[in-house]
């Protein structure tokens, strides 16, 4: 079994982070019933024997002592961090895990890459490599950060930067929030194109978030509670935005809603290298059959069923439901329509008491509506794992590598270059040490290419079909 | 003689558990519709080819598991020992904690030789505790990266270690619309290696067998685990303890070499597709008679029209009349054969009649149709068919589906795409071409048959 580190990086991150580790704790809390510590509970958690201090063994066998987070904490001003490890969850974290500051990065993405990552590079490698030595077998880090500020923005691509460095057989797999057009930074689009650039180069699998994306499902789940008119009532756990039965008593924080979402996307990303399954579907597997270009790894996530009701009817209908939402619009976790764009591959990862033949009956049914790049036309890689998430009886994660991002970077671009043309703010960037004007032309060229990649694939979409001809064997 | 299984990857594990398990609940049951002697005498040789005896009474697999990451080993050590019937040794495994990524160069050039040493040292020691070794039977799939790659590692080191012993590899085809996307490469590197080391090649899809559990075992759901058990018992139908033909007392002593020898002539020619009759759920199986001249026109019929199981039959495909010109006149869906070896159990086997299976219009002109067509005859019934007939062939079967795999690979081939994730692990565009030829190569002869 491997182990996977999270690096969560800046506000969102930590705050993103802090309800992973929460739902992360409930789902292993309901399916290990006898508080074993066992191979699942160890992708992500240590077992310490706390009572002889934060420096004890860890223990690999037997009953749980005190589980810590195989996990990073990186925030350049206190606020977060320091809730964090005041609320119910303040046992999971190890003070060496977090690396603070006191005045944050002020937006600036320059600030956190260079300023910050400068100064703190020596502290995050010797903390990341011990965190690597508690782990028999390192498998994957997953770094979680925002795009539009600074120290999410700058110093997460930083810290990715030094993971390729320091641990280059490791995946890197990237949870990126991306601003949204009314977002009130003003300078997100140069923190987000400039930390492109970084994704572009030194990520292996990027999952793109938009924070419109996660209000709507929010919505969504509200308006279907408060009508009532279903007349069943829903499982409260089952929501994907909620934390019922997690440790989290206090009062919700409004992002906690949308941040749950992800968090669930990471737990069931993970969930199949953790639990046994009839067909399982490892994160190494992700990254090898959903990137068949080294640029293109960027993947578009959506988790169906946003919620389960009470009663125990589950007609094989709603089962078919479920694989035909998570193709629609409103479920994708980005702005994007991968419907009526061109997929260069797809994954879908089915948890719980579903059968291989239900997603091949699934498969054939959707695969007409859906636009599959001329050389992957059955570009399907799909995973069964047994364990279902809390609250529900099945569920799906799909991952698709589908043109529909392009849209999502097109709008970026346009808002750097209206700011960039007039030269607006960019001073606060240029007069830090390592920064110049190159870094910004180099970035947007990044970007730009990545765009006529897609542009390029887009083209062949629709075309005649033309295969190339085999080999001719001499008779 | 006895055969040592060695079971690579997830599918590999997970099907060779059923197999297993398959076998000793043969066995085991009390409805072999023979005599008491001939009955003890097939579970003697079963027990002798496939398990070897413990201490402690329960019979352990002569078995090495291998696979990269630990779950599904646990499981099917699990499973076996849950039955209380048979077990696998808690020596005999090997396994890694980060599996192979469906990374068949993954598989290939880094796990084989960083594990090889290992690997083969429990496989030494398996063939060690045989009397006389038979030979090995490996279980893989081609789509993963493990079975596929790090299995066609394994095979070549088997056929360094073991030059003279005889080594069949069964190989299970993804299902066409996808289980992995880069299954296609995987299966043509896999397909074009394992055509260098091993004896013979037997074959299995998963469409085909997923049918078979929709219409003929009329299960709903379908899960691997009902997939698997399919497979499981048409492999036992073939591996079983079986008379020859040569009509000599008592059971065939190499039965890999027999096969071997029958079905492959010709080193070109090494695909084998397997088929199975009746197959029905366990339950119908009392309420069925069938009959033998009813049971071989099904089964002649489904070796010419390459169908899979006794439903859909295409009745109108007929072979060609003798005396015509065999390359010209031939139905394109017509399938011609090298070799065919028939296995049947149960009831009344002396007085079937196989002269069918003799039609010379069946098979190309290298061979005598008497050299080309064998039949073992069992009296002892297996898995509680009162009558079954099995069918191995070395014929055209496979031909429209490795074209098919073939062509999508080289159509993904052609784009470059995914190409960096196998250079990264060493297999170059160079190798991926010379496994295209090796293989466009095979579907020219078996074209041309």
């Amino acid at each position: 079994m491997t182990q996977s580190v999270v690096v969560q990086v800046g506000q969102c991150g930590n705050q993103v982070g802090c309800r992973f580790w929460d739902l992360a704790l409930r789902e292993h809390a309901a399916v290990n019933k006898k508080g074993i510590y066992d191979e699942a509970l160890s992708s992500f958690f240590r077992n310490v024997d706390t009572r002889r201090g934060d420096n004890g063994p860890d223990i690999y066998k037997g009953k749980i002592c005190s589980l810590k987070a195989r996990a990073l904490l990186i925030d350049m001003e206190e606020g977060v961090v320091n809730e964090i490890l005041q609320g119910p969850l303040r046992d999971v974290f190890d003070s060496k895990q977090l690396i603070t500051d006191v005045s944050g990065s002020g937006n600036n993405w320059a600030v956190g890459h260079k300023i910050y990552g400068c100064q703190y590079r020596e502290s995050i490698v010797e903390k990341l490599r011990k965190t690597a030595e508690h782990c028999d077998c390192l498998q994957c880090f997953f770094i979680i950060h925002s795009m539009g500020g600074g120290t999410g923005s700058g110093l997460g691509t930083f810290v990715l930067n030094l993971l390729e460095e320091e641990f280059p057989e490791v995946y890197r797999f990237v949870t990126s929030v991306y601003p949204s057009g009314e977002d009130d930074v003003i300078t997100s689009p140069y923190n987000s194109v400039l930390a492109m650039k970084e994704l572009n180069e030194h990520a292996d699998c990027v999952l793109p978030i938009e924070n419109e994306s996660l209000f709507e499902i929010v919505n969504k789940i509200h308006q279907m509670i408060n009508s009532g008119k279903l007349g069943s009532t829903v499982k409260q756990n089952s929501l994907v935005t909620s934390s019922a039965g997690s440790a989290k008593t206090l009062q919700e924080k409004p992002f906690d809603a949308m941040n749950n979402i992800v968090a669930n996307l990471l737990l069931n990303l993970t969930s199949s290298a953790r639990f046994e399954g009839s067909l399982n579907m490892d994160l190494n597997e992700i990254s090898m059959n959903l990137v068949p270009f080294p640029r293109l790894h960027y993947l578009v996530s959506s988790l169906t069923p946003l919620y389960t009701l009470a009663d125990v009817n589950v007609p094989s209908r709603r089962l078919d439901q479920m694989f035909s939402d998570a193709f629609s619009r409103d479920h994708q976790l980005i702005q994007a329509d991968p419907k009526h764009s061109l997929y260069l591959a797809c994954a879908l990862l089915v948890r719980g008491n579903v059968h291989v033949s239900d997603l091949r009956r699934n498969i054939e049914r959707l695969k007409p509506s859906l636009h599959f790049v001329s050389w992957n036309q059955e570009g399907w890689k799909t995973g069964l794992c047994s364990v279902p998430p809390v609250g529900h009886s099945h569920s799906l994660l799909a991952l698709a590598n589908n043109t529909c991002v392009k849209p999502t970077f097109i709008e970026l671009k346009d808002r750097f270059m209206k700011l960039y043309k007039k030269k607006a703010h960019l001073h606060h960037y240029l007069q830090i040490d390592g920064m110049e004007q190159s870094c910004f032309s180099e970035a947007i060229s990044s970007l730009s290419d990545l765009i006529e990649e897609y542009n390029e694939l887009d083209a062949t979409k629709g075309g005649p079909r033309i295969d190339p001809s085999r080999l001719k064997i001499a008779v | 003689m006895s055969i040592v299984t060695v079971q690579l990857g997830q599918c590999g594990n997970q099907i060779g558990q059923e197999v297993f398990s398959v076998l000793c609940s043969d066995i085991r049951g009390t409805h072999g519709l023979c005599s008491k002697k001939e009955d003890e005498s097939y579970q003697d040789c079963c027990k002798e080819r496939f398990f070897c005896e413990e201490e402690s009474g329960v019979p352990v697999a002569r078995a090495v598991l291998v696979d990269m990451e630990p779950k599904v080993i646990s499981q099917a050590l699990a499973r076996a020992a849950s039955s209380g019937h048979w077990k696998y040794s808690s020596h005999s495994h090997f396994c890694q904690k980060q599996g192979s990524g469906n990374n068949w160069a993954n598989g290939y050039s880094v796990h084989g030789p960083r594990h090889k040493e290992a690997i083969m040292d429990l496989v030494q020691r398996e063939a060690e505790k045989c009397d006389r070794l038979g030979g090995f039977f490996t279980i893989m799939s081609m789509a993963g990266g493990t079975g596929s790659g790090l299995g066609a590692f394994v095979t070549q080191s088997l056929r360094d270690a073991f030059p003279t012993s005889f080594l069949l590899n069964h190989l299970i085809w993804p299902y066409g619309t996808g289980e992995v996307i880069v299954q296609n490469y995987n299966s043509v590197l896999t397909l074009s290696h394992l055509y260098h080391s091993a004896d013979a090649l037997l074959v299995h899809e998963n469409d085909a067998i997923h049918k078979i559990c929709a219409q003929r075992m009329n299960i709903k759901q379908i899960s691997f685990r009902d997939v698997n058990q399919v497979i499981a018992h048409q492999l036992g139908s073939v591996f079983q303890p079986t008379h020859t033909a040569g009509g000599e007392p008592g059971y065939s002593r190499n039965p890999l070499g027999d096969l071997l020898e029958l079905l492959v002539s010709h080193p070109e020619f090494r695909m084998l597709g397997l088929r199975n009759i009746p197959q029905m759920p366990e339950s119908s199986l009392p309420y069925s008679t069938f009959s033998w001249p009813g049971l071989l026109k099904h089964l002649r019929q489904m070796l010419i029209a390459n169908a899979h199981m006794e439903e859909g039959i295409d009745w109108q495909v007929r072979p060609p009349h003798p005396g015509s010109s065999i390359s010209t006149n031939k139905p394109l869906h017509f399938n011609t054969s090298i070799a065919n070896l028939v296995i049947l159990r149960g009831k009344d086997v002396h007085s079937v009649d196989l002269g069918s299976f003799q039609d010379p219009s069946l098979y190309t002109s290298w061979l005598n149709p008497q050299d080309a067509f064998n039949a073992w005859k069992t009296p002892r019934a297996f898995n509680k068919y009162e009558k079954s007939a099995a069918l191995v062939s070395n014929s055209q079967f496979l031909l429209k589906p490795l074209d098919r795999i073939v062509g999508k690979a080289w159509n993904m081939f052609a784009s470059k795409a995914y190409l960096h994730q196998y250079t990264k692990f060493g297999i170059q565009e160079e190798d991926f071409l010379d496994c295209f030829t090796t293989l466009e190569q095979v579907i020219s002869s078996y074209t041309n048959l």
